[in-house]
């Protein structure tokens, strides 16, 4: 008999999504009438000759108010521009940058991509989970500041190691840098 | 310029040339650099006109494909009574390239002006720039330029004051490689997951929110500003080998070399000068071994092949690799081939769409093996399965993110089988290096 196929697991990503956030508190809207947020959705609106268009910019504006996108933020959007909760939830898994689970105050994404992984990115990756005392990849660190993650090709590749930090994007990172990075987060 | 360095005497600065500048990212400075005349001439002429001006300069797309410019935006029907739609890819996603990022970060202006040319060359009136989510710094030097632009009046309701509109929207991406596939692009752009379209039908009959629309690259369209200065003439000349590849190029250069960073050159340009002169050759101590010359999808080059290339769309075929996107990355010998091409396939494991079975299984299949033989646990076997099952992965999906996986595995093991098979005996790839040296 030969040996039976391979099976088809797939590499996994780390799950940033394990621990228990039950605890968070109870969700206020986003798109309130009058609202900054609101003009800046209707604005984004007529953009589009379809509304459903305007879906990735008001997530986008849902993450930046709250931090993370919850299942009510979800629903929120859905209701605005006439989509299911359902469908929304199905597009919000499809991307990898919406976060579906609150993450530290500082989210903290290394590329280890080929061209930044032949240049030293996993001691870079090494150093962020040691200094922030997160000990693993995708884990929140106990006092809440920090979440650091492996990230796919950040685009940067001349500058390797790139690293992103909530929105700021640092090049040329080295694992002597990192303390220096880190200790300038407030 | 091949910044962050000074630009090399040997490069042809045209679309690099201010990379660097700080003035040029604002409206003032690029007027000052003698930005937006190429619109303003632009929108005296008839739109057929500057598609055959694009046509005669001989562009060809700098994303990857390099399909004829002007031959692209002339499959757009003007008079169908349908709105149509430019779209600008800047997903830029492809391992290895970063090119986009310093046009749009360096010379936010000379996009919008590119995608107001194009909008109007293909009887649109709305353009989007559809920027990953990732680009945080481009995309605020994009916002910005779009909103001067628009207080200028020179896109808008009544751009430059001649009647016709124009409008240019920044879209942000959220994450997903796949979207830089132009119908996922289009999918994502209008609020859905990012999986590509079956083609037909083709963007140019059924493309955007269904309209006819034609999908450029951010250098092909900024490509579009000095043809239309300097006349189609001058740009077909800038070609040294192939009259087939006209014009200069944009090289993002990273990996194990001395001065990664983005280069523009003719066409034609000796890929062996390019990497040891203009670039600055290996680290010290070390030689190059293997180069992926267009991003991480195309196959990769042993340094015999590299070193006899003229870079250009044939050229780079002739030596058994594609121009691709111009992401060339550099792999020394401290590098393990193994190691660096598990990563690439986890890499595209990670970013398939799962549409497709042949993708969804095969990019996750071949990492799994990849890296049992990069850790020492590779049988016999695995070589002919990992063969078998990227023959399975090409040609047969709706995109070729299967294909893209699949290219680097088959090159790698046809290129640098030596290095598999001494992990799978047991050995490390140094002691093969060694056995060779």
């Amino acid at each position: 008999m030969p040996p039976a196929p391979e099976t088809m697991g797939g590499p996994e990503s780390p799950d940033y999504a394990s621990h228990d956030h039950a605890a968070h508190a109870p969700y206020e809207p986003v798109f309130v009438a009058g609202s900054a947020s609101r003009r800046e959705l209707d604005e984004l609106i007529p953009r589009y000759p379809q509304k459903m268009a305007a879906l990735l910019p008001a997530l986008w504006i849902v993450q930046r108010e709250r931090g993370w996108v919850s299942n009510e933020g979800m629903a929120e959007v859905a209701a605005l521009l006439e989509l299911t909760p359902a469908y929304v939830k199905g597009v919000v898994t499809f991307y990898t940058m919406y976060h579906q689970h609150p993450v530290g105050k500082y989210f903290i994404q290394v590329c280890t991509t080929s061209p930044c992984g032949i240049c030293g990115a996993e001691d870079v990756v090494k150093a962020f989970v040691r200094h922030t005392n997160t000990g693993e990849l995708g884990v929140t660190s106990a006092d809440g500041r920090f979440t650091v993650i492996e990230v796919e090709c950040l685009g940067a590749c001349g500058f390797a190691t790139p690293v992103m930090i909530n929105e700021e994007f640092i090049e040329s990172v080295t694992p002597a840098k990192v303390p220096n990075i880190l200790a300038a987060l407030k | 310029m091949g910044y962050p360095h000074q630009p090399h005497q040997r490069e042809t600065t045209v679309l690099s040339r201010y990379f660097g500048d700080a003035e040029a990212r604002t409206l003032a400075g690029w007027k000052n650099r003698g930005g937006y005349q190429a619109l303003e001439k632009a929108l005296a002429m008839a739109p057929a006109d500057i598609v055959n001006v694009v046509k005669e300069s001989g562009l060809r797309g700098r994303g990857g494909a390099g399909f004829p410019t002007g031959m692209k935006w002339s499959f757009m029907k003007p008079g169908d009574g349908k709105p149509h739609y430019l779209c600008c890819n800047a997903d830029e996603s492809e391992p290895g390239t970063f090119k986009d990022r310093e046009l749009m970060r360096w010379t936010p202006h000379a996009l919008v002006e590119g995608c107001a040319i194009g909008a109007y060359a293909i009887g649109a009136e709305t353009a989007y720039i559809y920027i990953r989510g990732e680009f945080t710094e481009p995309l605020h030097w994009m916002n910005e330029a779009v909103k001067e632009a628009y207080a200028a009046g020179i896109i808008g309701r009544n751009a430059m004051g001649t009647g016709k509109r124009i409008d240019v929207h920044v879209h942000k991406g959220a994450g997903a490689y796949i979207c830089g596939e132009e119908t996922a692009l289009m999918n994502s752009l209008e609020g859905r997951r990012g999986n590509p379209r079956i083609k037909p039908p083709f963007p140019a009959v059924s493309g955007v929110f269904g309209m006819p629309t034609t999908i450029n690259n951010v250098e092909t369209l900024i490509a579009a500003i000095p043809i239309l200065m300097n006349g189609a003439d001058w740009y077909r000349k800038m070609s040294l080998s192939n009259p087939k590849s006209t014009g200069t190029k944009l090289y993002s250069v990273c990996g194990n070399i001395e001065r990664p960073g983005t280069y523009e050159v003719v066409m034609g340009f000796p890929f062996r000068d390019f990497l040891y002169d203009v670039c600055g050759g290996p680290l010290p101590g070390r030689k190059f071994k293997a180069v992926i010359p267009g991003g991480v999808s195309v196959p990769i080059q042993s340094m015999e092949e590299a070193e006899a290339t003229l870079m250009d769309y044939e050229g780079f075929v002739a030596q058994g690799s594609m121009l691709g996107s111009g992401g060339v990355i550099l792999i020394d010998d401290a590098q393990s081939m193994v190691a660096v091409i598990a990563r690439i396939a986890r890499f595209f494991a990670h970013e398939s769409c799962a549409q497709c079975t042949q993708c969804r299984e095969g990019t996750a299949w071949t990492t799994k093996i990849l890296e049992r033989i990069r850790d020492g646990q590779g049988t016999t076997e695995d070589l002919d399965t990992l063969l078998d099952i990227a023959e399975q992965m090409t040609g047969k999906t709706i995109c070729v993110l299967s294909d893209s996986c699949a290219t680097p595995v088959v090159s790698g093991i046809k290129k640098f089988g030596r290095e598999f098979e001494a992990l799978i005996q047991g050995r490390t790839y140094v002691s093969v290096m060694e056995a060779v040296a």
